[in-house]
């Protein structure tokens, strides 16, 4: 028996050094992935100077670079951004509204669900860049169609997420609640809501990748300021750096969302770090 | 029908429970005085877990009588801990005017874990989390604990420190207990009285009136009895 106790004895000692996880190792990142990219875009800048590549198809990187530094400075590039910003900002902020809050109605209530649920699977199937013509007899051509659509893009990803998060929810966790008496605004707030988090987040990421989109279509439709103004004002007079720049933010843009999201799942889901 | 006083913390008459044609209990009669501990043994589909969920009122989809006077608490074979939630939290939701963090603290060193309050679910080992459920079902100080084969998962070493670990809480709070399990050396080690569950119905029951805590070699007998009951021959163990 004696064995045996050291055996027992051993694993509370391992298991008392486990509530701090460690902490992750951090690789260093491998320098070597940076090859081929530096490559091709020396290579870019080689067809570019022997006019392989003639400008006013695509500007040699140091053209960009000078134009994205020349817009800077001038304010024009600040201002493009501000104005396309606002706009992916308050169409997110209307269609997420929208959808988390169909979304929870449809989660928590079966007869909200079966008022809900039927149109908007029903809509989903649009292809909501396909609502342009739509928007604009309806909403003129300011700012409001572009921001309706950007609006649709995000409600429907985020109301289907939201939705099925919620469905999901194991009942063994739910029958456990009602034992232990729970509330119903505690079993929803501690069981129902945080075991759709995941999902919702899935489905946020999806939303910002869609938001982008329908601003870069909007945009190109009708424009008068923003990110996709200065772009066709430069392909008028066949700027393609300032083009290129103009892409290159669209980009920038939707990278830092996305590490923003991804930010925010390490800080929301760190319960799942084991 | 109805006693008048009520004195048993469970009592069960005539309880019929039907899955579309197949009955599950059949005119199933229980009584649990308070304070007692009772095992319940059967075979896998028996009813066990079926019984369990109508005492603990999760179920009432039932025809009989089912009457559960006080509170009741329910550990289950899966710790069922809410992974979002920190250990100490677990516990003490649900509690009401408490102090819930100090109350939960207080509950995880009676089940060796006050070290892990602030660890999340998932880092713990599987008889850590099985503990937490158990902490997490006395501490709300229950008439009734329903324990549904909460050791089933757990090692053999493991399983026996909880079975010290159950005897010893059971001795300082004193709820009825019901503990559904397949293994009759847990049943006769812990039970003043174990009922053999058989097709819907309770077949026997036997009396254990042996001072605690007990060891093996006073039970071979009882053992061998209760094994035939449960329709082994042979003793595997
Ligand atoms: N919701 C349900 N619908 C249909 N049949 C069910 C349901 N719940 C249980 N049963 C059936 O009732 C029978 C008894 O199930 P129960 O879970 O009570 O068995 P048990 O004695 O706990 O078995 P085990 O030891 O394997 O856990 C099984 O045959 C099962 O298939
Ligand atoms: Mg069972």
């Amino acid at each position: 028996m004696s064995i045996s106790t050291t055996g027992v004895l051993a694993r509370p000692r391992t298991a008392d050094a486990r509530p701090d996880p460690p902490a992750k190792k951090r690789r260093p990142p491998d320098l070597r992935r940076w090859i081929s990219p530096v490559a091709l875009v020396l290579l870019w800048q080689a067809a570019s100077s022997t006019g392989v590549l003639p400008p006013d198809e695509l500007a040699s990187p140091v053209t960009v670079a000078r134009a994205a530094v020349d817009l800077a400075v001038d304010g024009e590039l600040g201002s493009a951004f501000a104005v396309s910003l606002r706009r992916v900002a308050v169409g997110f902020v209307l269609g997420a509204a929208a959808g988390l809050a169909l979304g929870l109605l449809a989660g928590l209530s079966r007869w909200s669900e079966t008022l809900v649920d039927p149109p908007v699977q029903m809509l989903r199937t649009l292809p909501h860049l396909g609502l342009i013509p739509l928007f604009i007899l309806w909403f003129g051509i300011g700012e409001e169609p572009k921001i309706a659509l950007i609006a649709c893009g995000v409600a429907f990803p985020l109301y289907l997420n939201l939705h099925s998060g919620i469905r999901q929810t194991d009942p063994d966790l739910l029958e456990a609640a009602r034992v232990l008496g729970y509330t119903r605004a505690e079993r929803v707030r501690h069981v129902v809501l945080p075991s759709a988090v995941p999902q919702t987040l899935v489905g946020l990421r999806i939303a910002l990748g869609t938001a982008w989109l329908s601003l870069i279509v909007a945009e190109q439709v009708n424009a008068d300021a923003g990110i996709g103004h200065l772009i066709n004002n430069a392909r008028e007079f066949l700027r393609t750096d300032v083009v290129v720049v103009g892409l290159l933010v669209y980009a920038l843009l939707g990278l830092t969302t996305d590490a923003l999201v991804r930010g925010l799942e390490r800080r929301v889901l760190r319960w799942q770090t084991r | 029908m109805a006693d008048p006083v009520i004195t048993s913390a469970v009592r069960v008459r005539g309880l019929t429970r039907t899955f579309g044609t197949r009955r599950v209990l059949r005119d199933v009669d229980l009584d649990i005085a308070g304070g007692e501990f009772v095992a319940l043994l059967g075979r896998s589909g028996s009813g066990k877990s079926t019984l369990l969920r109508v005492l603990a009122g999760l179920d009432r989809e039932v025809r009989g009588e089912v009457d559960v006077p006080g509170t009741v608490s329910v550990a289950f074979q899966q710790p069922r801990l809410l992974p979002w939630r920190r250990v100490w939290r677990n516990v003490s939701l649900g509690l009401r005017g408490v102090d819930g963090r100090a109350v939960a603290v207080k509950a995880l060193a009676e089940v060796q874990l006050a070290g892990h309050a602030e660890a999340w679910p998932l880092t713990l080992s599987g008889g850590e989390a099985q503990r937490v459920s158990l902490a997490r079902a006395l501490v709300r100080e229950p008439d009734v604990l329903l324990l549904d084969e909460p050791f089933g998962a757990l090692d053999a070493l493991t399983r026996l420190a909880m079975h010290a670990l159950v005897e010893r809480l059971w001795n300082t709070h004193r709820p009825a207990v019901l503990l559904v399990t397949h293994d009759v050396d847990e049943a006769l080690l812990l039970a003043d009285r174990v009922l053999v569950l058989d097709d819907g119905h309770v077949i026997t029951e036997h009396r254990v009136d042996l001072a605690r805590p007990r060891d093996r070699g006073s039970l071979v007998d009882l053992r061998a009895e209760v094994l035939a009951d449960l329709g082994v021959d042979r003793e595997t163990t």
